[in-house]
C-alpha cells in the first residue's frame, strides 16, 4: 500500500486493484438486462457449488445407511448382537460374531493413550508459545509445528513400527511386535500439532486488556496465564481437544501398521488391538466377496465411526457457540 | 479467592510452570528431531536416481518409486482441478453473495462437519459413488460401458473402477472443506472499503468480486490451496479403500488406468516384515517429505512476498 500511495495519480490510486487488472473491459457499457442475466447465471452456478457440500454429506449418510441396512438383513446378524455381544470375529471360526464393542474398545484405548500424551503437552506448549515465548522463539517453533502437522500419517505409522515398538520392547518384553501403546503414542504425536496450534489460536484471541489487568493486580505470568487467559479461552481449547480426539478416532494408517489385528476388549497397552478403521482396512484390502456379510459389516463399522466423529464435531461447535466469552 | 498465597510461593509456581512449558515444548521438538533423524538414518543410503526413476519390483534392491510418484502427480492434479474451482466458488458464494439465512447457516455448519469426517469414510463414499457409480452400470467391471480405445488418452469407462480419476475425485472430497475454509478466511480479511469503493463506481456484485475482491485475496487462497494439496498428496487411507492395488507396474496412461501413490507404496513396504523393505520405505518417506517441504516452502514464500497489507 505504501508503494502505491507514493504515486497518487497512477493507474490505481486507491490500491483498489492490487492485481493490476485491466478494468476498462469491466467498464464496457452493456445493457442492464444483459448484465443482470450474466450476474444471475454466475450467482446460480456459485450457489450450485455451495450445494455440492450438502450433497456430499447427504450421499455419505445415504450410502452408509443403505449398506448398513443391508448388513442387518443377513440372517445371522441382529441389532441386539451388534450392540450386545462382546465378540467380534467375522472372518475366523465356525460361528461368526458381530459385536461392535471390541472394535470400539480398541479405538478407545488408542485414543486414550494418544490424548493423554498430546492434550497436556499440546496445551502447555500452546500456553508457552502464546504467553511466554519471545517473538523470535515463536518464529522458529511455529514452522516446526507446521512441519509436524503436514507429515503424512503413514509416516507416523512407519515411525511407530520401526522406532517406538523396538524401544518399548527393550523396556518390557511384554510388548509384542504389534501393540496399542506404540500406535497410541504415534497417534498422539500426530494430533499434537493440532492441539497446540488450535489452542494457541484460542489463547491469542483473548484481548490484551485482560492480561494487563491481571498483571496490574500483581499476578505472576503463571497466575495470568492459568487463572485468566486459559479460562477465557476455554471454549476454544475444548473445541481443539475435541477435534484432536476425533482425528485420533478416525486415524487409519498408524493403527493399520502398528496396532495389530486382534479385536479384543482390553485396557492393556501392551496388547494387540484392532480399531474400527483398522478393521475397515483389513476388509477392503482382503479378498472378502463384495456381497458377503463380512464385507457389508465394514459399512456398519464405518457408520458407527461416522456417528461418533460427527457427534464430536457437533459438540465442539456447540461448545464454541454456547460458551464463547466475548470481550469486545 | 479466599486465601492469598505468599508472593514467594506464587513466584515459585511461576518458575515451575515455565520449566513445564520448556519441557513440553522440547518434548514436541525432540519428537520431530527423532522422527526426522531416524528416517534419514534408515533411508539416506537407499536414495539414488535409480531408486527414484526405477519401476516396481518384488525385490527390495531393484524397486523404484517412479510409478507411484507419477500416480501421485496424476491424482493430485485431478484433485486440484476439481477441488479448487468448486471450493473457491463455494467460499465466494458464502462470503460475497449469500444472505444470512437458515440455508447458509446449514451449509456453513455442514462444511465444518465435513472437515471432521475421517478420511477413510470418504474412501467408502468414493468407492460407492465413483468406482462403482452406485451400481448404475452393473456390478461387474468386465461389462463396464466403455468409450474409445483403451490405449488412448481419452479412453472412458463407466463405472470408473479403481482408476486414477476415481482416486482424484475421492481426494477432492477430502480436501474440499479445507479449500473452502481457507478461501473464506482470506476473503473475510479483505477490508469492506474496497468493495464499497467498487460499488460506488457502479460495479455489480460479480464485477466487484472478479475485479477487486478475488485478486486481493489470491495470495491467501493460494496458500490455502497449496496446504490442501499437501494434505492430498500425503493421504492414503481413502485410496486404500478405493483401490487395494498395492503393486502396479505401469504409470497411468489415461484417466481410467490403475494407479499407485507414494504414501500407499510406503504403507506396502512398511507393512512387510523384512528389514530391507523398511529401508526403502524410509527412502520413499524422504522423497515424500521433500515434496511436502517444497509445497510448504512455496506457501510460506507466497504468504510473505505476495501478501500486501490492505488495511
Amino acid at each position: 500500500m505504501s508503494s502505491l500511495a507514493s504515486k497518487p495519480l497512477g493507474p490505481d490510486p486507491l490500491g483498489a486493484n492490487p492485481a493490476g487488472r485491466d478494468l476498462s473491459a469491466l467498464g464496457r457499457p452493456k445493457s442492464a438486462a444483459a448484465r443482470r442475466i450474466r450476474e444471475r447465471i454466475i450467482v446460480g452456478s456459485l450457489a450450485l457449488a455451495a450445494c455440492f457440500s450438502i450433497l456430499v454429506t447427504t450421499t455419505i449418510i445415504v450410502v452408509l445407511a443403505r449398506e448398513t441396512w443391508g448388513f442387518f438383513q443377513f440372517p445371522d446378524v441382529t441389532l441386539a448382537e451388534f450392540f450386545g455381544s462382546i465378540e467380534w470375529n467375522p472372518l475366523l471360526g465356525a460361528e461368526k460374531h458381530f459385536g461392535i464393542w471390541p472394535l470400539v474398545s480398541g479405538t478407545l484405548l488408542i485414543t486414550v493413550i494418544a490424548a493423554s500424551f498430546a492434550l497436556p503437552i499440546g496445551l502447555i506448549a500452546a500456553v508457552y508459545l502464546s504467553e511466554y515465548a519471545s517473538p523470535r522463539t515463536r518464529a522458529t517453533l511455529k514452522p516446526a509445528l507446521e512441519i509436524l502437522a503436514g507429515v503424512p500419517t503413514v509416516v507416523y505409522g512407519f515411525f511407530a513400527l520401526t522406532l517406538i515398538t523396538p524401544i518399548l520392547q527393550k523396556i518390557s518384553p511384554a510388548f509384542g511386535s504389534y501393540n496399542a501403546m506404540s500406535a497410541g503414542l504415534a497417534t498422539g504425536v500426530m494430533i499434537l500439532p493440532i492441539v497446540c496450534s488450535l489452542s494457541e489460536d484460542a489463547l491469542r484471541s483473548v484481548p490484551r486488556g485482560l492480561r494487563d489487568g491481571a498483571l496490574a493486580l500483581g499476578g505472576t505470568k503463571f497466575d495470568v496465564s492459568v487463572k485468566v487467559v486459559v479460562p477465557a479461552a476455554l471454549s476454544g481449547i475444548v473445541a481443539a481437544f475435541l477435534l484432536a480426539i476425533s482425528r485420533a478416532i478416525g486415524e487409519t494408517m498408524i493403527v493399520a501398521l502398528a496396532a495389530g489385528g486382534v479385536a479384543q476388549i482390553t485396557a492393556n497397552p501392551a496388547a494387540e488391538v484392532q480399531t474400527m478403521t483398522a478393521y475397515m482396512v483389513q476388509i477392503f484390502l482382503g479378498d472378502a466377496p463384495a456381497t458377503g456379510v463380512e464385507y457389508k459389516s465394514s459399512y456398519a463399522v464405518a457408520a458407527t465411526l461416522f456417528v461418533i466423529t460427527f457427534g464430536l464435531t457437533m459438540l465442539g461447535q456447540y461448545i464454541l457457540r454456547r460458551f464463547r466469552e466475548e470481550y469486545d | 479467592m479466599a486465601t492469598v498465597r505468599s508472593t514467594a510461593s506464587r513466584v515459585l509456581a511461576n518458575r515451575a510452570f515455565l520449566l513445564a512449558c520448556l519441557l513440553a515444548t522440547s518434548i514436541a521438538m525432540a519428537v520431530l528431531a527423532v522422527l526426522l533423524v531416524s528416517i534419514i538414518w534408515q533411508g539416506w543410503d537407499g536414495l539414488s536416481w535409480k531408486f527414484i526413476s526405477g519401476l516396481a519390483s518384488r525385490k527390495a534392491k531393484d524397486a523404484g518409486i517412479m510409478v507411484p510418484l507419477l500416480g501421485s502427480i496424476w491424482v493430485c492434479a485431478i484433485c486440484a482441478l476439481i477441488a479448487l474451482p468448486l471450493g473457491v466458488g463455494t467460499a465466494i458464494y458464502l462470503e460475497e453473495f449469500a444472505k444470512r439465512s437458515r440455508f447458509t447457516r446449514i451449509v456453513q455448519t455442514n462444511i465444518l462437519n465435513l472437515a471432521g469426517v475421517p478420511s477413510i469414510v470418504y474412501g467408502i463414499l468414493g468407492l460407492t459413488a465413483f468406482a462403482r457409480m452406485f451400481g448404475a452400470f452393473g456390478t461387474n467391471m468386465d461389462d463396464a460401458t466403455t468409450f474409445g480405445n483403451e490405449e488412448s488418452l481419452f479412453f472412458l469407462r463407466f463405472p470408473f473402477g479403481s482408476s486414477v480419476i476415481a482416486g482424484g475425485l475421492t481426494l477432492m472430497l477430502v480436501v474440499l472443506p479445507v479449500v473452502i475454509i481457507a478461501t473464506q478466511e482470506s476473503l473475510r480479511a479483505i477490508p469492506r472499503g474496497l468493495r464499497d469503493g467498487s460499488y460506488a463506481l457502479g460495479a455489480t456484485r460479480w464485477q466487484t468480486v472478479w475485479g477487486i475482491t478475488l485478486p486481493a485475496a489470491i495470495p491467501g487462497i493460494m496458500t490455502g490451496a497449496i496446504l490442501a494439496m499437501s494434505r492430498a498428496i500425503g493421504e492414503s487411507a481413502p485410496l486404500l479403500v478405493l483401490g487395494g492395488a498395492l503393486l502396479v507396474y505401469n504409470a497411468p496412461e489415461n484417466l481410467m488406468s490403475d494407479f499407485a501413490v507414494l504414501p500407499l507404496q510406503i504403507y506396502n513396504w512398511a507393512g512387510r516384515p523384512q528389514e530391507e523393505f523398511h529401508r526403502i520405505a524410509a527412502s520413499a518417506i524422504i522423497i515424500q517429505l521433500g515434496v511436502l517441504l517444497l509445497f510448504n516452502g512455496v506457501a510460506v514464500f507466497i504468504r510473505q512476498k505476495l501478501q500486501k497489507p490492505l488495511q
